[in-house]
C-alpha cells in the first residue's frame, strides 16, 4: 500500500513510564514542550485540560440553573459575593438566569465535549492508532489548540462586560440577538459571535489535519477497514465539522454585521421595538434564515458530538468483553449512514417555525430514517456483549452506562421526530431531557470511559479505580435522577428556558420535583470534583501502569507510556484488524494489531534475501 | 367579563386533552410510547442479563465472532419498517392540524400580535372584518366558544414568540415579518393559560395570558359590552 509515512524519528530508548522526559533527546524547551507543543499528544493533553476546565465553569452554571429552578426566586444568601447585576441580595436574576442557561449550553458543547472529543481524544488517539508519529500538520495542530483556547477566554471574558453575557439560549435566534434594545445584552452578545468564529477556525484547523492523517498517513497494513471504530467516528466526524462549521460562521457574520454596521439580513420591515419602528435600518431581512443557517450546522452538531462518542464506546466495550466488534462493517456503515442523513434533518427543529408544514413532512421521514443506523449500532453493541467475559473496570462501567443512557436519548428522540406529537413537546423539557441523554448519557459517558481508558497511555499510571467506581455511581444515579424527570416536565407541559415556573398555576405543583433534580444535580457536579482529584492524584501518585495494562489490540499499546516524541521507534506493521480477542487457537486472549503471524518473520527475511541474491 | 384565573390542577402526565385534535395528538404520544418502551426494555433488559451472565470468570473464554449478516439484515429492517409506518401515521395527523389548504372553512378569524411581554389580541368584531372602527381588542385575554373552530393569525412584533396552550396541544411561533396561522376547535368550557413557548427575552417567563372557553351566548354578550369602542382603543387591559 502507497501510504506516505513520514520518517519514524528513530530514538535509542524510551523513557522509563511515567518519568517526564524534560530532558529528552530533543533540545527542546520547556515553552516548546509544554506550551506552544507541536506533538499531537501534548497537544491533545492540552485540550484536555482546556476541556476540563470549561467543563466545569458550564457545570456551574448548571448549577446556578438548577438552584432557581429549584427553588424560584429564593433569595440564596451564599450568592451575594456575585456582582447585583446577576445577583441582588441573593434572589437570582432573571437576565443572569438567561445568560447562565445559554452559555452553559454554550460551554458544553463548544468548550468541553466537542474539543475533548475532537480536540483531546482525536489528537492522542490519531497518530497512535493508525501508526503515524505525528499529525499531518503539527503547526496547523498547535494553533487549533490555542485558537480553541482564544476562543473560551473570549467567550467567558463576556460575563464581565457591561449588559453582561449573550442571554438568548446557545441558538441565539434573532431579533432577539440581533438588537440589543430587545434584549438588553449588548457587547457580551458580540463577543459570543466573535468567540465561536474564532472557535470555528480551530475546529477547521483540527478537521482538516484528521482527514489528511487518517487518508496519507496510515502505516503499512493498515488498511481503512482495519482502523478502530474511534478513528472511524473521528475521521467521518472531521469531515462534518469541515462541512457545518463554514455554515455557523457565514450565519454568524451576517448576525455580526446586523450588529454592528447595521445591515438587516434577519430583521423584517415590520418590525417593532417597543411599539415603534425602527430608525436606520432598511429592513427586508427574513428572521428564519438564521435558523435555517444555525441548523443547517446545528444538527450535524450534534452528530459531530455523538459519533466519537460510540467510537470511543465501541472500542471500550471490544477490550473488556474480550471480544470483536460485532458487525465491524455494519458499525463504520452506520457510522457514514448517519453523517450523510446529518445533513438532512435540520428542519426537524423548526417544525413550529412556522415554515411550509410540507418541509415538515420532509424532514419527519429523514429524521424517521436516521434513527435507523442509531438503532443498527446499538444492537451491534449488544452483540458485541453477548457471550463475552466482562472485566468491570471503571472505563467498561461508563461504556456500557453510555449503551444505556444512549439508548433512552434515541428512544425519546423519536417522540419529537413525529410532527403532530412535537407541536405539543417542542421546547418543553421534555427536549432538554432528550438533548442531555444524548450529550451526558451519551458524549460525557463516553469522555469519562475514554479518560478513565486512555489516561495510562497518556500519563503512565493508572487512574485509581476504587475512586473511579465510586464516580460512576454517583454520575449514574444523579444523572438519572436529574435528566429522567425532565422528560415528565415536559409531558406536564413546562417550557423550556423558564426563569420562574410557579408564575403558571398549572405548573407550580412542579417545584417538589424541580427541587430533587437540583438535590441530584448538585451531588452530579461535585462528583466531577471527586473525579478531577483522582485526575490529579493519580498523575502523580497512581500505580505504574506499563504497556498494555488493558491487554489491548491496538497499535498505542505496544509503546511505551507516555509514548515518546514520535510514537513509534520504527514504523509499524498492521496484520490484522483491531478487535482480535479471544481468537481461538491463540494462546492469549488477545492479538496485537502488530505482532506478526508465526513464521512471517522468517518468511520477510527469506524474500529479502532472495530478492538480494537473485 | 372578571379576569378569572384559571383553577390549580395538579398533574403529573398530559394535562386535559381540550381541543379536536389534542386526543388524536395524545393517540400518536401513546403509539410511540408504547413502541418505545417495549425497545427500551428489551435493549435494557437484554444488557442487564449480559452483565450479569458474561461477568469475569476465570478460564472462561469469550465468544469469538465478528457478526452476522442475517441478524444485521433483521435488525435494520424491522426498525425501518417501523419508523416509516410512524412517520406515515404521523403525516396524515399533521396534515390536518397544519396544512392550510384543510384548515375549517369559514373558521372566524382572531388575530394575536405578541410583543414583549403581552398578547396582543385583536378580535374582528361584529363586521368580522380587521381594520374597522368595532374592531376588538384585548391583552392577555383571549375569548373561544366552545365547539366553534376558530384560526388563530400569529405575527409577532418584535422578536420571536410562539402561541402555546398545553391543554389545546398547540404551539405555532409567532414569527415578525411571517405571519403564521393556526385553527383550534375548543371541546370543553374552561379556563386555560397562554405560555410563551420561545424564549423572548428578560420578562418571557411573566409572558402568560388567559384562554376562555364559553358558549356562544356569552361571547355574543361579550361582543355587545365592547362595541362600539371608539377607534382603536384598548377596550379591556388587564396586564397583570
Amino acid at each position: 500500500m502507497a501510504t506516505l509515512v513520514a520518517p519514524a524519528i528513530v530514538r535509542k530508548k524510551p523513557t522509563k513510564p511515567g518519568a517526564h522526559d524534560a530532558h529528552g533527546h530533543h533540545e527542546l524547551s520547556f515553552v516548546q514542550k509544554y506550551i506552544f507543543s507541536q506533538d499531537h499528544k501534548r497537544i491533545g493533553i492540552q485540550f484536555m485540560f482546556s476541556s476540563l476546565f470549561f467543563l466545569l465553569v458550564g457545570g456551574g452554571l448548571a448549577m446556578i440553573v438548577r438552584l432557581e429552578l429549584g427553588w424560584p426566586g429564593h433569595a440564596f444568601k451564599f450568592l451575594s459575593f456575585l456582582p447585583s447585576t446577576m445577583v441582588a441580595g441573593g434572589v437570582i436574576l432573571p437576565e443572569f438566569y438567561n445568560s447562565a442557561f445559554t452559555m452553559h449550553a454554550t460551554f458544553m458543547i463548544f468548550f468541553a465535549v466537542m474539543p475533548f472529543l475532537m480536540g483531546t481524544f482525536a489528537n492522542f488517539l490519531i497518530p497512535l492508532h493508525i501508526g503515524a508519529p505525528d499529525m499531518a500538520f503539527p503547526k496547523i495542530n498547535m494553533l487549533s489548540f490555542w485558537f480553541a483556547l482564544v476562543a473560551g477566554i473570549i467567550m467567558f471574558s463576556s460575563f464581565f462586560v457591561k449588559g453582561g453575557a449573550a442571554g438568548g439560549g446557545w441558538t441565539n435566534y434573532p431579533p432577539l440577538s440581533d438588537l440589543s434594545e430587545l434584549s438588553g445584552v449588548n457587547v457580551g452578545q458580540n463577543l459570543w459571535i466573535i468567540s465561536l468564529l474564532i472557535s470555528g477556525v480551530a475546529s477547521l484547523m483540527g478537521a482538516v489535519n484528521y482527514i489528511t492523517t487518517v487518508v496519507n498517513m496510515r502505516c503499512p497494513g493498515m488498511s481503512f477497514f482495519r482502523m478502530p471504530l474511534a478513528i472511524w467516528a473521528i475521521f467521518v466526524t472531521a469531515i462534518l465539522l469541515l462541512l457545518a462549521i463554514p455554515v455557523l460562521t457565514s450565519a454568524l457574520v451576517l448576525l455580526l454585521f446586523d450588529r454592528t454596521v447595521h445591515t438587516s439580513f434577519f430583521i423584517p420591515s415590520t418590525i417593532l421595538v417597543a411599539g415603534q419602528p425602527l430608525v436606520g435600518r432598511s429592513g427586508g431581512g427574513q428572521v428564519l434564515l438564521w435558523q435555517h443557517l444555525f441548523w443547517f450546522f446545528g444538527h450535524p452538531e450534534v452528530y459531530i458530538m455523538i459519533l466519537p462518542a460510540m467510537g470511543i464506546a465501541s472500542d471500550i466495550l471490544a477490550t473488556f468483553a474480550r471480544k470483536p466488534i460485532f458487525g465491524y462493517k455494519a458499525m463504520v456503515f452506520s457510522i457514514c449512514g448517519i453523517a450523510v442523513l446529518g445533513f438532512f434533518v435540520w428542519g426537524h427543529h423548526m417544525f413550529q417555525s412556522g415554515m411550509n408544514p410540507l418541509l415538515g413532512t420532509t424532514f419527519m421521514i429523514s429524521t424517521m430514517l436516521i434513527a435507523v443506523p442509531s438503532a443498527i449500532k446499538t444492537f451491534n453493541w449488544l452483540g458485541t456483549l453477548y457471550g463475552g467475559n466482562f472485566k468491570f473496570t471503571t472505563a467498561f462501567l461508563f461504556a456500557v452506562g453510555f449503551v444505556a443512557m444512549f439508548v433512552i436519548g434515541g428512544l425519546s428522540g423519536i417522540f419529537m421526530a413525529s410532527t403532530p406529537v412535537d407541536i405539543f413537546i417542542h421546547d418543553t423539557y421534555f427536549i432538554v431531557g432528550h438533548i442531555h441523554y444524548v450529550l451526558f448519557g451519551g458524549s460525557i459517558f463516553a469522555i469519562f470511559a475514554g479518560v478513565y481508558y486512555w489516561f495510562p497511555k497518556m500519563f503512565g499510571r493508572m487512574l485509581n479505580e476504587t475512586l473511579g467506581k465510586i464516580h460512576f455511581w454517583l454520575v449514574f444515579l444523579t444523572f438519572n435522577g436529574v435528566f429522567f424527570p425532565m422528560h415528565i416536565l415536559g409531558i406536564g407541559g413546562m417550557m423550556r428556558r423558564i426563569y420562574d415556573y410557579t408564575q403558571y398555576p398549572h405548573l407550580s405543583h412542579f417545584q417538589g420535583l424541580n427541587a430533587f433534580m437540583s438535590v441530584c444535580a448538585f451531588i452530579l457536579g461535585a462528583s466531577t470534583l471527586l473525579f478531577l482529584f483522582n485526575l490529579f492524584w493519580s498523575m502523580f501518585k497512581g500505580k505504574p501502569s506499563g504497556m498494555n495494562p488493558w491487554h489491548a489490540n491496538t497499535l498505542e499499546w505496544t509503546l511505551p507510556s507516555p509514548p515518546v516524541h514520535g510514537n513509534f521507534s520504527e514504523t509499524p506493521h498492521v496484520f490484522r484488524g483491531p478487535y482480535e480477542y479471544s481468537v481461538p487457537g491463540h494462546t492469549e486472549d488477545y492479538w496485537p494489531q502488530n505482532e506478526p503471524p508465526e513464521g512471517w518473520l522468517e518468511r520477510a527475511q527469506q524474500m529479502k534475501a532472495t530478492a538480494t541474491h537473485g | 367579563m372578571a379576569q378569572a384565573v384559571p383553577p390549580r390542577y395538579k398533574h403529573w402526565w398530559l394535562p386535559d386533552a381540550s381541543s379536536s385534535y389534542a386526543g388524536q395528538i395524545d393517540d400518536m404520544f401513546y403509539l410511540i410510547l408504547w413502541i418505545t418502551l417495549f425497545v427500551f426494555f428489551l435493549v435494557e433488559g437484554a444488557l442487564i442479563v449480559f452483565l450479569w451472565k458474561y461477568r469475569y470468570k476465570n478460564g472462561r473464554k469469550a465468544i469469538y465472532t465478528h457478526g452476522n449478516n442475517t441478524l444485521e439484515i433483521t435488525w435494520t429492517a424491522i426498525p425501518a419498517v417501523i419508523l416509516v409506518f410512524l412517520a406515515v401515521f404521523s403525516n396524515s395527523l399533521w396534515s390536518e392540524i397544519r396544512d392550510p389548504n384543510k384548515f375549517p372553512k369559514n373558521a372566524p378569524a382572531i388575530q394575536i400580535k405578541p410583543r414583549q411581554f403581552e398578547w396582543d389580541i385583536t378580535y374582528p368584531g361584529p363586521d368580522k372584518k380587521f381594520g374597522t372602527a368595532d374592531d376588538i381588542q384585548t391583552i392577555n385575554q383571549l375569548f373561544l366558544v366552545v365547539n366553534q373552530p376558530v384560526q388563530i393569525k400569529l405575527e409577532g412584533q418584535d422578536v420571536i414568540h410562539s402561541f402555546f396552550v398545553p391543554e389545546f396541544r398547540i404551539k405555532q411561533d409567532a414569527v415578525p415579518g411571517m405571519p403564521t396561522a393556526v385553527w383550534i376547535k375548543p371541546i370543553k368550557e374552561a379556563q386555560y393559560e397562554i405560555a410563551c413557548a420561545e424564549l423572548c427575552g428578560l420578562g418571557h417567563y411573566r409572558m402568560k395570558g388567559t384562554v376562555s372557553i364559553i358558549s356562544q351566548d356569552s361571547m355574543d354578550r361579550w361582543v355587545k359590552s365592547q362595541a362600539p369602542a371608539p377607534a382603536a382603543a384598548p377596550a379591556i387591559n388587564l396586564t397583570p
